[in-house]
């Protein structure tokens, strides 16, 4: 069937800010629906709160509205652009809700627009628990016994019913928000109260324990003639009972015969059927018990999902660019194979190699919470390796993470630890229980046990034993002294640096000597087909070969062009993420532009970046020293090196520039060496003190001593962090010398090598990103950026507006001047972020880093200008001064970024804000004054301003002045102000009238009270010390858990009395980035 | 190609491959010792390796698999495709584990050892795959020996006198020996096999067995058919004394120009008396033989589990299990044979049906086992429709 012609116009909904359970893999999708709709003639309107997307690139879509994504703000677009259909399952579970609300209030109807991929009875009977089940008895497939419940009383009349331990999924949230596993009835009790919470249909599902199955997804592709495909099976190596998208998995699956493989895949495309998916990509989860081959339906996603990602990137099958095609009228069979450029899409890809995912997780910034994995999702981000077997792939996997593992290094708490310690760790869903049961292998404990107790599958703890064995025998003997020998090892996946732990030697001594040996990777292509047919496309991946025919074959052919690498950023993680792929994309597209051939190396599977199509070439490797350097090998065997570029990867690539100089690699852009300057407190110090600036004071230390005198020099709060760091990892602001001492032996290892920085803290103080470009002539800044939470807030979590919406005009020039200085001095060549400080009209320097930072795509949407693409092509040789740099924007209108949070993920853990990095993503609201930008910021970050009821006011005394105005203009538009005791006789004081409440110490009913009564619209509340932010802890808990938008800081505060000012003021309107954009170049 | 010089036998070396170009592939041998000629194929299909080996349509083959881990599932008895094995081994990346199936009673290198067939393992199969699909499928020598004791010259003679596949009959010398019935359905997760579960009452179908596969049989039975096997060699004569409803021609090995020498004239007489015939793979090859059409060695062949195929009457797509390395000319079909089926990937004849006669044919196999099963329907098709 030929493309529909009756649809012209398509709205995609993005997936908004990214959060966990929600990452980059909708940016990739909905870039890829984008492209290949447009390209189809189809005018496209996007609409994505989120900037840091390639989605959201003005020249993608015909009209890109970065709005916030709810159903009242997709009305008015609807009724702006009049779409004929919208594509809803692009953006993950945002799209998906946003859609069928949008169904059911009637907008759809009104305005005649039809749901393309999913229509809203699919996504419906797919998503309600209930429904989902029915639909699955019709068609003969068992699912877990379950039972529906609105109510805690429901609840319990369900548990009976279905027996503990029991698993508990609330209705319609994404990564299995507010769900769990009870194991007894307390347990259960809580975990059903928080998932009715969580829902929006205050429903859960109380489903019968498949725990310790095995688990199972299949991707499927369906078209409008019912053809249907399966694009990639998943087995968990994890059993259930982890979520999915925590889970350690590989592709295919590995353990099924094929009768069981037929039973699914018959069961997969029968249930897309039922659920009436009529075109699209879906993924169905299994259980399987391990003992009679039993199989369960789990779920369904009748949508593009984390899962089609990796599938995509694991096959070269491009589920999202097919989805879409689908959508709009093509049958699989109309759809071209890119990777083969001769075979159609109607296909089920085959893979000659092994797909390993890794989850990467940041429990370590949350304090207070538990590193134990259950069916609510906490990763927030994954690493993807292929190797031509399990063991090569996993080994890939654990050293692409970078959280310091080479392979299966030794878990050093258990070295030597009686079994009865190893059992208990074992027993305990770890992010690290892989390699718990790699170390109790060494420990001598068997296979058997470990499946006993952990129920991993023994085909994948016998593979790991065999590893542990070798590493015996390299441990006693050392390495191979032959070829062969060594490229056995070598094809078992065992990194250099791995081998060189065991062998005690450097990893420049065993890279020496395999490469002696001529031991090298070679290069195969990932093409769908397993080898039936030449592939077209160079998406390469890394293995060891057996020389079968004379030499290992490598199908690399490296070509004869001038080539620049870029290296990505590796997994996700926080204060690392889809910016820095933003970035990388960037500088393939200018890149390639300016005529270089383009070779991206990343492995992370959910980017745009390890898109086949975004680059030349693409090599899905590791980001290892050891990785990269065998890939520039191969690379510089034919055509020109140009160079390597290191700056936009965030961290990842950074760390290895050290060792591509070493080895001779030219890297484009700023010197390392002045990168590394910028880094190194003590060299930069003086630098700065040479260029006659301003730092906060500050010191260094290497041990407890030397800390707590440089502190007592300062003068506390000093904030307190290590060197080279990225997020603000173990950041903290210290207020007394006791707090001081605790910093130092539980946050960090301070060391000679590593040790401690501590600056001045200045309190209350404004806080600036600057986003330049600059070469040898020129320096260009490209956004100033005005923090809205005060300095000690990372800037990573802090809202900012762009341009400043209260910094003076000279201090803005004086910022600017201080920038070209600095650019200078460092000699940048590209991009540059600082971090000023202003503080009673003096300007302070609190960071610069030559490189990409977070909010480069933030500045280059608000803006307007492709800042990342022009410094990428400026590293690469040309003048800055010959780009277009027609004075950007501002006047007209005004951007503002919020950050978005993932405490609800982490129960126990005070959600408050620090110089500790610790959001997930961010949003931007654009609009032409202040206030209207920053409620749809808000908006966007999912905290609804309310228009009427009780404000809850507790702030600090240095706050207390500030707040006065901004409590009178809640007075006036009607709102209700309820305060504690001290804030409230300032208050008073001043003439606003308040209503007293108590502290949670002052006795009951107290203002958690208050709030769980949703009782409270508002909050603001601000400490000071650690005892008042300890006390209020229950408070910003209580309204994390009721949805209460609340604000820690006096500046974010009185911006929201702005916005709801400005809400009420008029509707909030809406309007492309593209029109913002021309007004500028207008106004130009 | 050129063959590279042959390299030194690395240590520890237990299995070869020989082509007839001299080169020489070094791996480590499990399963039977000893060494067989053949033909070099590869195969796509990344679950049912044991369903592929036991199929006879191998014979004469030598199996590469695309899939490095081969035998992850170990080898169980219901798994089988017929009672005696015919590829002659397999070339596989990954070394043999052991078993990780609850199905499982045999590790697959025990199992292959019992069935007395070769395999090697550590052999770079996707640079052999590529070989394969750029000089067509090579002639070649497997041999597994426990100490490493070679004789390459031999092997590499014995690769290059082998005569090749190519105009060779081989479903008569696989075939049963004897007439036989067979009365048991399809397999499910909780009963196995359906055994003795043929309608009793059902239309009798006759099926000549030029290297049956058994699910072949098995969907005959769960269509509703009774069913009887006969040799490849059956008279029309024979075959009628039967009293057949329908006639199913096999699936099997080699040459179908070579088997078509005794098989056609049976084929054509059948047709001539007007009784529904449904082909399979080596049966639509000689149905299309039968008809006047030509047959053809391909470069490659097709085998895997993953072969698009489109249905020409309403355009929709079955993805299906193939293993041929011979195809029908669509050219050369006759005014009264029309395509019903073709290729996706490269446009070649995948079924037809006759306009003036009740038969029809697939080069795919709707059976599965292994692969998918979104062809199942051609079964019943033919038994309703006797």
């Amino acid at each position: 069937m030929p493309k529909r012609t009756d649809l012209s116009s398509i709205l995609i909904i993005g997936a908004g800010p990214i959060i966990i359970g929600q990452a980059c893999e909708f940016d990739y999708s909905g870039t890829q629906a984008v492209k290949a709709l447009k390209a189809e003639g189809y005018r496209i309107v996007l609409v994505n709160s989120n900037p840091a997307t390639i989605m959201t690139d003005p020249d993608l879509a015909d009209a890109t509205y970065i709005e916030p994504i709810t159903p009242e703000i997709v009305a008015k677009i609807i009724a702006k652009e009049r779409p004929d259909a919208i594509l809803p399952t692009m953006g993950g579970q945002t799209a998906l809700n946003t859609a069928l609300a949008l169904h059911r209030d009637g907008t759809l109807k009104k305005y005649n627009v039809e749901l393309i991929g999913a229509d809203a009875e699919a996504i419906d009977k797919a998503e309600d628990r209930l429904k989902f089940r029915d639909a699955m008895d019709k068609i003969g497939l068992e699912s877990p016994r379950s039972q529906i419940a609105h109510s805690l009383e429901e609840a319990m009349i369900a548990l009976d019913f279905v027996g503990l331990p029991t698993i508990i999924r609330p209705s319609f949230t994404m990564g299995g928000t507010g769900g769990g596993i009870a194991y007894n009835k307390e347990e259960f009790a809580r975990i059903v109260a928080t998932g009715l919470d969580a829902s929006p249909t205050t429903e859960v599902l109380v489903e019968e324990s498949v725990l310790g199955w095995k688990e199972y997804e299949m991707e499927v592709v369906r078209d409008r003639a019912d053809n249907a495909i399966i694009v990639c099976s998943i087995e968990n190596v994890d059993p259930m009972g982890v979520h999915t998208g925590d889970s350690i998995t590989v592709a295919p699956a590995l353990t099924l015969t094929d009768k069981e493989y037929q039973i699914m895949r018959n069961a997969s495309i029968a249930c897309l059927r039922e659920i009436g998916v009529e075109t699209g990509g879906s993924n169905v989860q299994f259980a399987v018990n391990p003992k009679d081959g039993r199989l369960l339906v789990i779920e369904m996603n009748p949508r593009v999902s984390r899962s089609s990602a990796l599938a995509s990137k694991a096959t070269g099958f491009p589920i999202a660019k097919v989805a879409a095609l689908l959508a709009v009228g093509y049958t699989l069979d109309e759809v071209m194979n890119d990777i083969t450029g001769a075979t159609p899409a109607s296909f089920e890809p085959t893979i000659d190699y092994v797909v390993t995912k890794i989850p990467r997780f940041a429990f370590e910034k949350f304090k207070g919470s538990e590193p134990l994995l259950s069916t609510a999702m906490k990763s927030v981000g994954e690493v993807m390796a292929i190797g031509r077997n399990f063991q090569e792939s996993v080994q890939k996997a654990l050293r692409g993470l970078e959280t310091g593992l080479t392979g299966f290094d030794e878990v050093e708490a258990l070295v030597g630890a009686s079994h009865e310690e190893i059992e208990a760790e074992l027993s305990r869903a770890t992010p690290d229980r892989l390699r718990v049961a790699a170390q109790a292998l060494r420990e001598g404990m068997s296979v058997e046990r470990i499946h006993d107790i952990a129920k991993f599958e023994p085909w994948y703890l016998r593979q790991i034993e065999e590893l542990i064995a070798i590493e015996a025998s390299i441990r006693a003997g050392g390495l191979p002294l032959g070829p062969n020998g060594f490229r056995r090892l070598k094809a078992k996946g065992f990194s250099d640096a791995r081998l060189a732990t065991l062998t005690g030697q450097t990893e420049a001594a065993v890279a020496t000597a395999r490469r002696a040996l001529d031991v090298r990777p070679v290069f195969k292509r990932i093409d769908t087909c397993a080898g039936e047919f030449t592939a077209k496309t160079p998406y390469m991946y890394s293995t060891y070969e057996a020389p079968s025919f004379g030499i290992p074959d490598c199908e690399s052919e490296p070509s004869a062009a001038t080539k620049i690498v870029i290296l990505g950023g590796g997994p996700n993680r926080i204060g690392q993420g889809i910016e820095f792929d933003y970035c990388c994309c960037h500088a393939c597209f200018a890149l390639n532009d300016a005529g270089y051939e383009t070779i991206m190396i990343n492995c992370n599977p959910e980017t745009v970046s390890t898109d086949y199509d975004t680059s030349d070439r693409l090599y899905f490797e590791p980001l290892t020293a050891e990785d990269v350097l065998e890939v520039l090998h191969k690379e510089m065997q034919n055509g020109k090196l140009a160079g390597v570029i290191v700056q936009l990867g965030g961290q990842t690539p950074l760390k290895l520039a050290g060792a591509l100089e070493a080895a001779g690699i030219p890297i484009l852009g700023t010197a390392p060496d002045n990168i590394d300057l910028a880094e190194d407190r003590e060299r930069f110090a003086a630098l700065i003190e040479r260029l006659g600036l301003k730092q906060p004071e500050n010191g260094i230390a290497r041990n407890r001593d030397e800390a707590i005198a440089v502190a007592a020099r300062i003068g506390y709060p000093v904030l307190m962090r290590p060197s080279y760091v990225l997020g603000g990892r173990a950041m903290e602001i210290v207020e007394t010398p006791a707090q001081l001492d605790i910093y130092i032996r539980e946050a960090v290892v301070v060391s000679g090598d590593s040790p401690v920085l501590i600056d001045r803290y200045l309190r209350d103080a404004i806080e600036v990103d600057v986003d330049a470009v600059a070469d040898d002539e020129t320096v260009y800044v490209a956004g100033v950026l005005q923090h809205i939470e005060e300095a000690g807030v990372h800037s990573g979590d802090s809202a900012c507006s762009l341009p400043p919406y209260s910094l003076e005009a000279p201090i803005i020039a004086e910022i600017e001047r201080q920038t070209a200085v600095l650019a200078r001095a460092l000699n940048v060549r590209g991009l540059m972020n600082i971090q000023f400080a202003v503080k009673d009209d003096e300007v302070y320097l609190i960071e610069v880093n030559p490189r990409a930072s977070r909010t480069v795509p933030f500045t280059a949407k608000a803006t307007g200008i492709q800042v990342a693409k022009i410094a990428s092509r400026v590293m690469a040789g040309e003048a800055l001064s010959s780009f277009d740099l027609s004075p950007r924007g501002v006047g007209r209108h005004i951007a503002v970024k919020e950050a978005v949070f993932p405490f609800a993920r982490f129960p126990g853990v005070d959600p408050v804000l620090g110089p500790e990095m610790k959001s997930t993503g961010e949003v931007m609201g654009i609009d032409g004054d202040f206030a209207t930008a920053f409620a749809k910021a808000q908006l966007g970050a999912g905290s609804v301003l309310p228009e009427a009821g009780n404000v809850f006011v507790s702030v600090k005394d240095s706050d207390k002045p500030l707040i006065v105005a901004a409590m009178r203009d809640l007075i006036t538009m009607g709102f209700t102000i309820i305060a504690t005791d001290g804030t409230a006789r300032v208050l008073e004081a001043a003439g606003v009238p308040v209503a007293l409440v108590n502290k949670v110490a002052e006795g009951r009913p107290h203002i958690v009270d208050r709030i769980k009564d949703r009782d409270i619209a508002l909050i603001f509340n601000t400490t000071e010390g650690v005892q008042s932010l300890k006390d209020s802890a229950s408070i910003r808990t209580a309204a994390l858990y009721g949805r209460v938008p609340y604000f820690t800081t006096a500046a974010a505060s009185i911006a929201s009395v702005a916005a709801i000012a400005a809400l009420r003021r008029r509707p909030l309107e809406v309007r492309p980035l593209q029109d913002y954009h021309l007004q500028s170049k207008a106004q130009a | 190609m050129a063959a590279v010089p042959a390299p030194a036998q690395p240590k520890g070396a237990t299995g070869v491959l020989v082509l007839a170009d001299g080169s020489v592939v070094w791996g480590q041998g499990f399963g039977a010792e000893g060494v067989a000629v053949g033909e070099v194929c590869f195969n796509t299909a990344m679950t049912g390796y044991q369903e592929v080996i036991s199929d006879p349509s191998y014979a004469g083959q030598i199996i590469t698999f695309t899939f490095p881990h081969i035998g992850n599932v170990g080898s169980n008895i219901e798994d089988i495709e017929s009672p005696n094995p015919h590829a002659l081994g397999c070339v596989v990346r990954e070394a043999i584990t052991p078993a990780a199936n609850f199905r499982s009673d045999r590790n697959f290198d025990d199992w292959m050892r019992a069935w007395g067939r070769i395999g090697i393992s550590g052999v770079d199969t996707r640079a052999l795959t590529k070989r394969i699909r750029m000089g067509g499928a090579p002639n070649a020598v497997i041999a597994h020996n426990r100490v490493g004791d070679f004789d390459i010259k031999n092997l590499v003679s014995q690769a290059r006198g082998w005569p090749g596949l190519e105009g060779m009959d081989l479903a008569s010398v696989i075939s049963t020996t004897q007439n036989y019935s067979w009365d048991d359905g399809l397999w499910t997760l909780q009963n196995g096999y359906a055994v003795h579960s043929a309608n009793p009452t059902g239309p009798h179908v006759v099926a000549v067995d030029y290297g049956m596969k058994r699910n072949i049989l098995r969907n005959l039975v769960a269509a509703g058919a009774r069913v009887t096997v006969v040799p490849a060699m059956a008279s029309y004569e024979e075959i009628m004394s039967l009293k057949p409803d329908g006639i199913f021609l096999s699936n099997g090995p080699g040459d179908p120009a070579a088997t078509g020498v005794y098989a056609v004239p049976v084929i054509q007489a059948l047709l001539n008396g007007g009784i529904p015939l449904f082909g399979i793979c080596l049966g639509h090859q000689l149905l299309g033989l039968a008809v006047g059409a030509k047959t053809v060695k391909m470069q490659q062949g097709h085998r895997g589990a993953n072969h698009p195929v489109k249905r020409l009457s309403d355009g929709r797509v079955e993805i299906t299990s193939m293993n041929h390395g011979f195809a029908v000319e669509t050219a050369t079909l006759p005014d009264t044979a029309r395509p019903t089926h073709i290729s996706l990937f490269d446009g070649s004849l995948a079924g037809l049906e006759l306009t003036d006669k009740p038969a029809f044919s697939v080069q795919y196999h709707p059976e599965a086992s292994p692969g998918p099963q979104d062809s199942i329907y051609l079964f019943e098709k033919f038994v309703k429709g006797l």
